[in-house]
């Protein structure tokens, strides 16, 4: 029997009718149709769907939709403003972090929530926040250099703006 | 070196913005209007006839479109190479492996689809099976195909040089051994097919591939289907690695149920089926025997392999052959004997993965020439760089090394990771450990008999004026090539990156072998120059005559055209165009005639201008049996040090750091080039420590996950330290080659000698996990 929901995705309100085991990767891709999030296992072993659940990356996988309703998800198409790319997005594209691209959405969601709390990560405390985000082609050398570089980047804007940001 | 505007830059990708924020489709983003869901259902058993299918229930599942069994299917025999086609589309009387297609489901959603999978019954009279390699090989083992006699696909004898002559001056000689396992391609998007029919027999699939080229052509045989009308699109592809070069199964059965329901079908494996259908890593096991002198000069080696490949022969054939001939480089080795046999068994097929053939095989030798080097008491770096070859070489099977910088990869490596003082000064459980690498540039021949180009690309102007179109057929699967096409383009066309739009990836574009065997670089690259250099002399041409200057004094430069002898005579040109363009902004009222205004006049002279290019690979190799295989118009060559702390208690590994040098020919893109060579140390260090298939006694893959199916996370990851040597390769464009695979080569090796280093004890069998090197320690009382 299916369930009506709203679901809160990048600042939009959804109503949906969805079974009561459906996983949230599913209603945000083939209901939503935001398709940025991937699927590489169904499972929580890949990270690929990582999406951000009121700031704290989950595994929309492992995430029921129905336990969704009534929190703010921010998924890969919400993270840019328009055109203007955010600093985590211009340093992987700008380092290199990019190949296949498939575990990219949720590689940039995840570095998100890691700046977020923590502006200032060593290199062990990223390679520890991505670990479960798997990557295939890079060896997440430029993915963890990029994530260094945006929060460099992240950090000058601050000072620049008088840390009002 | 000349100056280039914008190759041998580290300008970004050109589809990384699509890529970052969400916009890249993949084959499964894709859905049409009234799009059913493909299901395969798999065999149960290991080895079994068929006795019967009755899909009489599933029909009657509301929502269920159409079934397929082998007897929708026109029992056309096929798979890689044409003289081993030997699988069907549908089991027709027999399964061979657990997951063997037996019939295929299309309904409405996924759901159904899968549960009218259950409702199919299928029974079976259960066969003997074997699951082992050198048990297949039994005069009394139960036989998989009729005609694999001892279940084998391929044998290969090569005797090069006199091996017998070069005994007798050796004065050490070594025998070792080697196994690895088989291996996943694990790349993180699974395969997926989205097939539509239409009414006048066109066929159009989106697909997750790596070769559109090779899959249309295996639709249109199996399916039987005129070429013409099979169109292959490949979207962004989540990586290959290799099993994603030859036409599936999936893709073949999701067409296959379009033409049956007349409906688009879209097929997406789970995990669980990428496991067991990806066509990866074969299993490999290697005995060398080397043979060198008191001052390091190899003399000889003698080297036996068998290669178990699953339940049929895939990319077998070639395997076996690579297996062999990439030992060919990079060492002056003029005496090798080769006995390689390739074997079917109850179990998942492979095929082709990252270094094709050829990685397991580098393992050990490499792991030989460090024996040996300990043996003479000479450092295992200096007895690499007395033997290396140089450019120019032709190796004992007739390889020919147009660039080579084997030796500046290796001292790049030594001086960079500071190796003299490392391996010398160490604390307990650390070690350090080098190690070469060789392999080709895109393979010399197709995968069936032809002369056809391996590619072609088709550059047309915008008739608009200011961009260029680059068509081809190469497949972008995460590696970059269409931001090479792009970059070379631009650098030919003197234009700005951002004014040339590739299109790719689409049977109907062009030709394309695919991305495989390393070649997109050196192939499509060079076809992508030559169309640019067409579609610049074109233009060129119109100008010269517009403006009475010759064309030899003209050239298009930051997307101006100027010319050696002084100022051109534009004025006429620029008042057509502008009074052409009234009311648009930007138009230029002074200075040269920009690449925007001369492309359009030569439009307007010459109509639609298009320039073509192509690249067939002059004749290479031998004329000894299989000659073909290993050949290549240019050789990649690497060196790689690794570092390892070994806890000895436990066993467990941790590499510290990977220092790579790949001779690339010249790097198109800076940031591409070392992100190849940084996912190649990844995967190396995978296949080294921890990846493994495994399988039950009843041929069951166990580890079908990606948790429990081990492969190298950020945390596992050392830093990787990328070096590009720059050798100027004749053949490539611009001095390129390949760098995709060869990378990989050097890291097993230099993480196992590494491993020698720190333990003193040598484990023949891959992975290397904490319990094979303790039981090592354990054996050799430490």
């Amino acid at each position: 029997m299916k369930k009506l929901i709203t679901l809160t995705v990048n600042g939009e309100d959804y109503e949906l009718a969805v079974e009561p085991n459906t996983p949230l990767v599913d209603v945000i891709r083939h209901e939503i149709g935001l398709t940025g999030t991937k699927k590489g296992c169904g499972i929580g072993d890949c990270g690929a769907c990582t999406v951000l659940m009121d700031g704290v990356p989950v595994f929309s996988c492992l995430v029921l939709a129905v336990e969704a309703q009534g929190h703010d998800i921010l998924t890969i198409e919400g993270v840019a403003d328009g055109l203007e790319l955010h600093p985590v997005q211009k340093a992987f594209v700008e380092v290199g972090a990019i190949q296949c691209g498939f575990c990219t959405p949720g590689m940039v969601l995840n570095s998100l929530a890691l700046l977020k709390r923590n502006p200032k990560p060593t290199e062990a405390e990223i390679r520890k926040a991505l670990s479960g985000n798997l990557c295939r082609c890079t060896g997440y050398q430029k993915i963890t250099e990029a994530v260094l570089t945006a929060a460099d980047e992240m950090a000058n804007t601050e000072d620049k703006s008088g840390g009002t940001k | 070196m000349k100056e280039y505007k914008i190759l041998n830059t580290r300008a970004p990708r050109v589809d990384a913005f699509d890529k970052v924020t969400g916009r890249a489709k993949y084959t499964d983003d894709l859905s049409m209007p009234g799009m059913l869901y493909g299901a395969i259902l798999h065999s149960p058993q290991a080895h079994a006839n068929i006795i019967s299918i009755d899909i009489s229930e599933a029909e009657k599942l509301p929502g269920v479109i159409g079934i397929v069994t082998s007897e929708d299917t026109l029992g056309i025999a096929y798979g890689v190479s044409p003289a081993r086609y030997d699988e069907q589309i549908l089991a027709q009387d027999k399964v061979r492996y657990v997951g063997d297609e037996i019939a295929a489901v299309a309904a409405t959603t996924p759901e159904i689809a899968r549960k009218a999978l259950d409702l199919i019954k299928v029974e079976f009279e259960e066969l003997p099976t074997v699951l082992d390699m050198h048990k297949a090989r039994d005069e009394d083992a139960p036989q998989l195909h009729e005609r694999y006699r001892r279940n084998t696909v391929q044998e290969v004898h090569w005797d090069f040089g006199d091996v017998e002559a070069a005994k007798k001056e050796a004065d050490i000689v070594r025998t070792d051994t080697l196994t690895s396992k088989m291996q996943d391609g694990a790349f993180i998007e699974p395969q997926s097919a989205l097939a539509s029919f239409d009414d006048r027999g066109y066929l159009t699939m989106y697909s997750s591939t790596q070769a559109p080229h090779y899959v249309q052509r295996t639709i249109g045989m199996a399916l039987g289907l005129p070429l013409h009308k099979v169109r292959v699109v490949k979207p962004a592809v989540g990586g290959g690695f290799g099993p994603k070069a030859s036409c599936s199964t999936m893709e073949l059965i999701t067409c296959l149920l379009a033409m049956k329901t007349g409906k688009p079908v879209k097929t997406t494996f789970d995990r669980e089926q990428v496991f067991l259908h990806s066509r990866a890593r074969h299993q490999f096991y290697h005995k060398m025997t080397t043979g060198v002198k008191k001052d390091g000069t190899i003399c000889f080696l003698e080297h036996e392999c068998a290669l178990d490949g699953g339940a049929y022969c895939s990319f077998g054939i070639a395997t076996v052959y690579y297996a062999g001939s990439l030992l060919g480089g990079p060492y002056r080795l003029e005496n090798m004997k080769y006995d390689g046999c390739r074997v079917v068994t109850n179990k998942p097929v492979c095929g082709a993965q990252r270094g094709h053939g050829a990685v397991i095989a580098r393992a050990l030798f490499e792991i030989q020439l460090d024996r040996i080097a300990e043996e003479l008491e000479m450092d295992p770096v200096e007895l690499r760089l007395k033997n290396v070859r140089e450019a120019g070489e032709t190796t004992c099977n007739e390889l020919y090394l147009s660039s080579f910088g084997m030796k500046e990869a290796l001292e790049a490596v030594r001086d960079s990771a500071l190796w003299k003082k490392k391996r010398t000064d160490k604390p307990a459980g650390k070690g350090i450990g080098a190690a070469c690498g060789f392999f080709v540039s895109g393979a010399g021949y197709p995968i069936y008999y032809s002369r056809t180009p391996h590619c072609t690309v088709i550059t047309k102007l915008s008739e608009v004026g200011g961009g260029v179109i680059v068509k081809s057929g190469a497949a972008d699967i995460g590696q970059g090539s269409d931001t090479m096409l792009a970059m070379i383009t631009a650098e030919v066309l003197g234009i700005k990156l951002s004014d040339v739009k590739v299109q790719s990836g689409d049977s109907d574009l062009a030709v394309d072998l695919g991305a495989y065997s390393s070649r997109t670089t050196l192939m499509t690259g060079t076809a992508a120059k030559e169309a640019a250099e067409s579609v610049k002399k074109q233009i060129l041409e119109v100008i010269a005559e517009k403006t009475g200057a010759n064309v030899e004094d003209l050239d298009i430069v930051d997307g101006e055209v100027i010319s050696s002898k002084g100022e051109l005579d534009i004025d006429d040109l620029r008042t057509e165009y502008r009074k052409e363009h009234r009311g648009f902004r930007g138009t230029v009222k002074s200075g040269n005639l920009t690449f925007h205004e001369a492309s359009r006049i030569a439009f307007l002279e010459k109509g639609s201008i298009v320039g073509t290019g192509k690249y067939s690979p002059p004749k290479l190799g031998g004329s000894f049996k299989g000659a073909a295989v290993g050949t290549s118009p240019a050789f990649g060559c690497s060196a790689q040090v690794a570092e390892v702390t070994v806890d000895l208690e436990t066993g467990q590994v941790t590499v510290d750091k990977i220092t790579g040098a790949h001779d690339c020919g010249f790097a198109i893109n800076r940031t591409q080039v070392e992100g190849q060579m940084e996912g190649s140390m990844m995967m190396g260090m995978g296949e080294a420590l921890m990846e493994e298939i495994i399988y039950d006694k009843c041929g069951r893959v166990i580890n079908s996950n990606l948790a429990e199916y081990k492969m190298p996370t950020s945390l596992d990851m050392p830093p990787l330290e990328a070096i590009i040597v720059e050798s100027h390769e004749p053949h490539g464009p611009f001095g390129a080659k390949e760098v995709g695979e060869g990378a990989i080569m050097p890291t097993i090796p230099a993480i196992l000698n590494a491993i020698y280093d720190a333990t003193g004890v040598r484990i023949d069998e891959l992975p290397v996990t904490p319990e094979r090197i303790r039981m090592a320690l354990k054996k050799a009382g430490k």
